[in-house]
């Protein structure tokens, strides 16, 4: 097998808001999906912040090995109101050549003609197609998405599953995908990661349960307390 | 029509009349409607003049400013005092609003700014403009520079104080997109900092620009030989209360017209923003 692509070692993180960890050992091979579920306060949320390298007011120890390209997905798309569509795809690139690729990247998740757009005039679904062109124009070798499906309709949901399924296949970074939804989950993952009071409670392959999701599912439920 | 509902339906639809709801927000704004309140108290004032309501000794009808501006033009006394009226403003106005800017970054975005800036700032709030005359003529004398320095000064608060809290309110969540982004410093300024803060550094520079404007008034009243203040105080020893009208409604259309520039080039600079004023 090949270097991971992602390696955690012994993660601890005290003093957040969002939970604590309580030494996490994680690995992600190279264009691997996981899903990381968990209740609320588990620490979902501040394990994404610290791959994220955007913890600074929390307090801990451990290693992180993680690839030089690494892209992050909000909740919210996190547009900045004030640039045009494209300027955001491409923000921090610059030269012709980044414009281009952030024209493709907006093809890609079905906004060619968008370029010039203000992000206030696309709907919610479309904004957050716009973080993700913003996330694939860097070619990241880490996806990390914290509840990026959280604020969108049922509909929009179902379509961005498809568009991410499908753009994971086509470019194959590693991916982290933060949910509550064990669905989604299922539907997208390689493998489901079970967090709870800051620590690894299970990692299950998907494919092992391959013909038996409707198991998988009360299985993940039990371990979230509500089956 | 569906069948099976005619069937078990069989009574006729009842018509309900759509009411309009009114709309709550104020609806859509017109090109030139800010000029309809001035346009109005125009209308008042000449009709009190007209019917001799109004003393012409108290307040001159408008016409009578209209005619004294033409005389004064002739004789070009009001172009070249408005020039020197507008140079005095302008520069007050350009060196204040860029100290605005400069101090409201460094204390916008360093700690020890803020500690260091801010606190002065705020303290020397309290202090109205105008009781710092004495202290300016002392220092400036009773030209030029201290003229100018007034107009910095009065211009130099709204601007900075904008400014700074508009840095101060930048979301942090764009911070975070930056860090994810490996935004560098100056393209976090230039790309975050400077639009995030745009708008407040505008609305600084309405207020700022109304401050020159009133700082050059009071300026222009101690020991002028030139400017629109210089020209009413000529007028009042005289009792030449047409020319003092004029040098009001100059005043007034200055003020009007300078914010009226600048809301222009908001509407220009600030095409991203959608809310219920703009």
């Amino acid at each position: 097998m090949s270097a991971p692509a992602v390696r955690i070692r012994d993660l601890v993180r005290n003093f957040t808001l969002k939970g604590v960890l309580n030494g996490v050992d994680l690995e992600i091979a190279p264009g691997e999906f996981v899903a990381l579920l968990g209740r609320s306060g588990s620490g979902k949320s501040t394990l994404l912040r610290a791959l994220a390298g955007i913890d600074h007011e929390a307090e801990g120890t451990g290693e992180i090995v993680l690839p030089q390209r690494t892209a992050v997905i909000f909740q919210d798309a996190r547009l900045l109101p004030w640039m045009r569509v494209l300027d955001n795809v491409v923000l921090g690139q610059t030269g012709a050549e980044a414009r281009r690729r952030g024209g493709e990247a907006l093809a890609e998740v079905g906004l060619a003609g968008r370029e010039r757009s203000w992000p206030h005039e696309l709907s919610g679904g479309e904004q957050q197609r716009v973080a993700l062109a913003r996330a694939l124009v860097r070619e990241p070798a880490l996806l990390l998405a914290d509840e990026p499906f959280g604020a969108l309709d049922a509909l929009t949901r179902v379509q961005m599953h498809g568009l991410l399924r499908q753009l994971s296949e086509r470019h194959h970074p590693a991916v982290l995908l933060v949910t509550h939804d064990i669905d989604e989950a299922i539907l997208l993952a390689d493998r489901i990661v079970m967090l709870d009071d800051g620590r690894l409670l299970a990692s299950l392959p998907v494919v092992a349960w391959e013909g038996r999701l409707g198991e998988l599912r009360s299985h993940l439920l039990e371990l979230l307390g509500v089956g | 029509m569906n069948a099976l509902s005619g069937e078990i339906f069989p009574a006729p639809p009842v018509v309900v009349p759509v009411r309009q709801r009114r709309p709550l927000g104020p609806g859509k704004p017109s090109r030139n409607g800010h000029l309809l309140g001035p346009g109005l108290l125009l209308l008042y004032w000449a009709v009190l003049s007209a019917t001799g309501w109004l003393d012409p000794r108290t307040l001159p009808a408008p016409w009578t400013a209209v005619t004294a501006a033409a005389e004064l033009l002739r004789e070009g006394r009001l172009q070249t005092n408005l020039a020197v009226s507008a140079a005095r403003a302008a520069t007050g106005l350009l060196v204040g609003g860029a100290a605005g800017v400069l101090l409201a970054f460094l204390s916008g975005l360093s700690l020890l700014g803020g500690y260091v800036i801010d606190g002065i700032v705020q303290l020397k709030r309290g202090i109205p403009i105008l009781a710092l005359i004495p202290f300016m003529v002392l220092w400036f004398g009773i030209g030029e520079p201290m003229k100018v320095a007034v107009i910095a000064v009065a211009a130099f608060f709204p601007i900075y104080i904008q400014t700074h809290s508009a840095l101060r309110a930048i979301d942090l969540r764009y911070v975070e997109l930056a860090e994810t982004l490996g935004l560098s410093r100056a393209q976090f300024l230039t790309r975050i900092i400077i639009p995030g803060a745009l708008p407040g550094f505008l609305l600084g520079l309405r207020f700022g620009a109304t401050a020159a404007w009133l700082a050059l008034v009071v300026v222009e009243q101690l020991n002028a030989t030139s400017g629109i203040g210089y020209m009413v105080t000529l007028a009042r020893n005289y009792a030449q209360t047409d020319v003092m009208l004029v040098g009001l409604v100059v005043y007034a259309l200055l003020g009007f017209g300078t914010d009226s520039v600048i809301r222009w080039g908001e509407r220009h600079l600030l095409t991203w923003r959608r809310t219920l004023g703009a």
